[in-house]
């Protein structure tokens, strides 16, 4: 057993999905060329002045509302200055005195089936920057699009005690944002950004060990592989008698370790102040109700629905949930008609087999929530059979129109008696064997049968269909 | 040959209206006044002939607009007000090749109504100083003396109108900047209300401070140009939403009656006697004209410069930060050279020495450690000056009492002072903390220099400014005194 | 309080705010604020205790703006003004350190 404990507190920035920036009217748009999203304000242009934009500051009243997060009622800006070529005015616009959100926490469930309260000490509505890129030949380059897009900032508290409780905190914090829309929260896009400060202690120990920062976190995984890593060098460090340094370190994919980026010296100075350029902002009960009534629903409340509506377990229903994406293409399938248990079936099965293999989100794929009803209400139906279906379901991942598709291909399921009547009485005729084996008590016959009529219908016959005329032919002899 | 010592806005324009002058024949004369004018007192950083003319062009195409005071009225713009396609410097070096790529709210405004924009005017390097003698551009002279300051931080436009080569000028007023020149070169300066005019476009020196108003030779013209660029704008969203009265409206109604207080502390040891005596006269005019006046106490009054030069220098560190040599602007750019060595070398060659002063005081105020003592003592002490004034006015409707601390002083005999510098402001700094509306009026001369008399009105209660500075206007008749050079 | 402002300080405080002095610039400077700090001091007159700081004297409350986006066409413009860019990105020294 360890004689250490461990202390991880995590940032997390959460872009927001507001058409406009936070204090300019610029768009917000990931991937269009260069500089193309900004004006004078995102410039930091002499004589410009910043307008708060009220989809951002209730974006961040949910993300509070959806952390279990109380609500500042007096906010006002501030300003954080440093320079810097991607913070054209050289301060940062950010809630450091009034965050929005305020002692909050998330439930987390670990694996031996405890669950974990995370502190969430608060959370600040302010604008990211712009972004750099290097060319390598001593220069470098700045394009502002990025520049005053709304952000989310999250600090949980340092009650995070192991490399697993954050990527569970992590994936839950990702899921209980999503299901508020207010942001894509991707790692891979950089709408959700993770910065790490872990300490190591002897038990005991009074104080905290000195905190580290480690940066370049690009997905949950690595979170855990940095911290796991970090927390073992601490330990090593701390058992051979050496002196944590306060350092902001940098994960390093390829031997999943950390590596030292610079030693810090004292505390940055920011001279944060009020913003004298923007009102201060009064939240009242009312406005928290609204904001409330207009969240949507969150993954657990859907979870419950699911179960109690659908009548779906309670393992389907979380893996349903799991991206607000699948959810609400679940919903989508079932409220075109589309039977609730099957079209959990194909979600969880086929659906998820084949984004596994093309690596692929939902949303990028051609699958349609209305191609996958129509899928499985043919299905439903009758109209295919669950082998046919198979067929379709590839078609479909193309975008190809399910009953346009099945008919082309003259996928039909045989249902007709009166086409079937006459296979299976001709089946009957060459089986006599099989009838006496049914007449003599043995059920067994009756697959045997059925077996031979798909064989001979080349899989297309009803099976539910078949079984019933064999049993009345069976009994007329 | 049109004398500006002898017209005001409602002569102008009826001038022009009747056609017996063309905004063009205007133009060109108020570019020639301020052309010739330019050695002796250097009034402008950027006279736009060409932009003047082609404007001028334009509204005789269209015809004066015989509804619009201000149609085909030259206009001095002080260059912090930042003016599309035309050089706005702030008389700063790291500002001297910038050319803004929009308006600000009042350009448009006033471009609306049909203004000509002569040129832009000379000032204190980002409005930072009483003398305009930081300017990058050279020192601007005072119109009644050429030896003197023109105080500042408006001195340009202060001086011009004066001088009469410009109707008409905009300024801007942090601590002083408007009221302080125009005291100093006996005219009529307004900063009006905190939330009045847009400070969209202003390039900002303290954000909680400044705004932007009107240097006229009158009154009512000062009524008419406030009424053209007040109004809530939605890219400002500190101004209120407050409706625009028409400010000449009641301006004749005189002052019987009106609850006129005069706080001691304006009259204290260190002001100029002769200022004292003049602006006590104009009081006591005011008095025999059935004004109530009262001696009143804003006691923390004096720790006004103290708690103003940390809050305007600590909101300019910030506001200045944007100046790094790589967005726009001047760019002490050399190969090989660091992104540290840019922004450090861009910014000691760029600014001049007082704005590094105040830069300095600034950062340091708010830096980690001092932001209590410093920043939040003075943000508290501003409290106690905005209560001052609020007690005050429970029963009066104007304070009344001098704008400066002395008449202009000489050219040069301040610059390695800073402390007595500042001291300057003792009379103007409370109002702009306070956020109130306040006008310099000429109230006379001593030793043969203007001497201000300051009327600090009730939050958006512009009106009664005017209301109380156009009767002495009338009575005393100062305006019609001028320095006697036509330029 | 303190009385004046040492030199180390001064020192401190314009790199922060990417100053460069020489050594007699500093020596003035250093005095010069020594001086206004001093003038500064007399705030400590001032009794304080239980005063709301006051940072706008703006009566405005909840200024904000619908979310809709508008384009502003100004990249070129804007790019025009820079001292250096390169494919439609503003052109800076190496950054190193970097983090983004």
């Amino acid at each position: 057993m360890s004689s250490f404990e461990t202390t991880i507190g995590l940032e997390v920035h959460v872009e927001l999905k507001t058409k406009s920036k936070a204090f300019s009217l610029s768009p917000v748009n990931f991937g269009d060329p260069a500089n193309e999203n900004t004006n004078v304000i995102d410039w930091g242009y002499p004589g410009v002045l910043p307008s708060a934009n009220k989809g951002a500051l209730e974006s961040g009243m949910m993300a509070a509302l959806a952390l279990n997060a109380q609500i500042t009622r007096d906010v006002h800006w501030d300003r954080k200055n440093y320079f810097y070529p991607d913070n054209p005015k050289s301060y940062q616009v950010t809630q450091q005195q009034t965050p929005i959100g305020h002692d909050g926490y998330v439930e987390i469930k670990k694996e031996d089936g405890t669950s974990k309260r995370i502190g969430i000490k608060e959370l600040h509505v302010e604008e990211d920057a712009g972004k750099n890129s290097h060319s390598g030949k001593g220069y470098s380059l700045v394009d502002l699009n990025r520049q005053g897009t709304p952000l989310v900032e999250i600090v949980s508290q340092p009650n995070i005690s192991s490399p697993d409780e954050a990527y569970l905190y992590l994936e839950k914090l990702r899921q209980l944002i999503q299901f508020t829309g207010i942001s894509d929260v991707k790692m891979q896009e950089g709408s959700m950004r993770v910065d790490i400060n872990i300490s190591v202690r002897p038990i005991g120990a009074e104080k905290y060990g000195t905190k580290v920062e480690i940066k370049n976190v690009n997905s949950f995984q690595y979170a855990k592989n940095a911290l796991a890593y970090e927390e073992q060098r601490q330990r090593d460090e701390l058992m051979a008698g050496h002196i944590i340094g306060q350092e902001t370190r940098r994960f390093d994919e390829p031997t999943k370790s950390t590596i030292l980026m610079r030693v810090k010296e004292g505390a940055d100075d920011y001279r944060y102040f009020p913003e004298p350029d923007l009102p201060v902002i009064h939240v009242s009960d009312e406005w928290i109700k609204a904001v409330k009534s207009s969240l949507p629903e969150t993954a657990d409340d859907r979870i419950a629905r699911y179960i109690n509506k659908f009548a779906l377990s309670k393992k389907e229903a979380a893996v349903l949930t799991q991206t607000l994406e699948m959810a609400n293409f679940y919903d989508q399938v079932v409220d075109d008609g589309a039977d609730p248990k099957r079209t959990a079936n194909y979600l969880i099965g086929d659906v998820n087999a084949y984004l596994n293999e093309t690596q692929l989100d939902l949303q990028d794929t051609k699958l349609t929530p209305g191609h996958l009803s129509g899928m499985i209400k043919l299905i439903d139906n009758g109209t295919i059979s669950t082998k046919q279906a198979k067929k379709v379901f590839t078609a479909i991942t193309d975008g190809e129109e399910p009953k346009a598709y099945v008919e082309k291909n003259g996928l039909v399921q045989l249902s007709d008696p009166n086409k079937l009547t006459p296979i299976i009485n001709q089946i009957l005729d060459d089986n006599q064997q099989s009838i006496d084996d049914f007449k003599g008590g043995k059920d067994r016959a009756i697959g045997y049968l059925t077996g031979q009529v798909m064989k001979k219908t080349h899989g297309n016959a009803n099976p539910k269909i078949v079984h019933e005329i064999l049993l009345a032919e069976l009994k007329k002899r | 040959m049109t004398d500006f010592f002898n017209e005001n806005l409602t002569s102008l324009h009826k001038k022009l209206v009747d056609k017996e002058i063309s905004a063009t024949e205007l133009t060109k004369e108020a570019l020639n006044k301020s052309k010739s004018s330019q050695s002796e007192i250097n009034a402008f950083i950027t006279i736009d002939d060409e932009g003047a003319l082609k404007r001028a062009a334009e509204i005789d195409a269209v015809g004066i607009d015989p509804d619009n005071i201000l149609s085909g009225i030259p206009f001095a713009i002080k260059d912090n007000i930042v003016t599309k396609g035309l050089k706005t410097t702030a008389a700063s070096h790291i500002l001297d090749n910038f050319v803004p790529v929009y308006d600000a709210t009042v350009i448009e405004k006033l471009n609306e109504l049909g203004i000509v924009t002569i040129g832009k005017t000379n000032m204190d390097e980002f409005a930072m100083g009483g003398s305009t003698e930081t300017s990058y551009f050279g020192k601007t002279a005072n119109a009644w003396d050429h030896t003197k300051v023109p105080g500042g931080s408006s001195g340009g436009s202060a001086s011009s109108v004066a001088s009469g080569v410009i109707p008409v000028a905009l300024g801007s007023d942090t601590g002083g900047s408007i009221r302080q020149p125009a005291a100093f070169n006996g005219i009529v300066g307004l900063k009006p209300t905190y939330g009045r005019v847009s400070r969209w476009g202003l390039i900002a020196f303290g954000s909680s401070l400044d705004q932007i108003g009107p240097l006229t030779r009158t009154v009512e013209d000062n009524a008419r140009v406030l009424a053209a660029i007040s109004g809530k704008d939605q890219r400002d969203t500190t101004t209120e939403d407050q409706s625009v009265p028409d400010f000449t409206k009641g301006i004749k109604k005189g002052v019987k009656d009106l609850r006129i207080g005069v706080p001691k502390e304006y009259f204290a040891k260190g002001i100029d006697e002769g200022v004292k005596d003049v602006v006590k006269k104009a009081i006591a005019k005011y008095e025999s004209s059935g004004a109530k006046v009262d001696e009143v106490s804003l006691p923390h009054s004096k720790y006004g410069i103290a708690a103003y030069y940390i809050l305007a220098s600590s909101e300019a560190s910030s506001n200045l930060e944007r100046f790094d040599g790589i967005r726009y602007g001047f760019s002490a750019r050399q190969d090989g050279q660091t992104l540290e060595d840019l922004y450090v070398r861009t910014r000691s060659e760029g600014f001049g020495d007082e704005v590094k002063r105040r830069i300095m005081l600034g950062t340091f105020a708010l830096s980690a450690g001092f932001y209590d003592a410093y920043f939040k003592k003075a943000a508290q002490v501003r409290t106690l000056i905005v209560n001052d004034f609020a007690k005050v006015f429970e029963n009066h409707d104007i304070i009344l009492g001098p704008t400066t601390t002395s008449p202009a002083f000489d050219l040069g005999s301040e610059n390695d002072d800073p402390v007595k510098m500042y001291m300057n402001d003792l009379l103007t700094i409370p109002l702009n903390l306070a956020g109130l509306p306040g006008m310099s009026i000429n109230a006379g001369f001593t030793d043969g220099l203007p001497v201000g008399l300051q009327i600090i009105g009730k939050r958006f209660d512009e009106s009664t400014i005017y209301k109380t500075a156009y009767a002495f206007e009338q009575d005393s008749q100062l305006f019609t005194k001028h320095p006697g050079v036509n330029f | 309080m303190s009385e004046s402002l040492p030199r180390e300080d001064a020192a401190h405080v314009a790199k922060l705010a990417k100053l460069h002095f020489n050594d007699q610039q500093l020596n003035l400077f250093t005095g010069q604020l020594a001086n206004i700090l001093d003038l500064v001091e007399t705030l400590n007159e001032v009794d304080t205790d239980g005063v709301k700081p006051t940072y706008t004297v703006s009566d405005n409350i909840n200024v904000l703006r619908e979310d809709v986006a508008v384009k502003s066409n100004q990249k070129n413009e804007l790019l025009a003004n820079a001292p250096e860019t390169q494919d439609g990105q503003i052109k800076v020294p190496a950054i190193i350190d970097e983090e983004s």
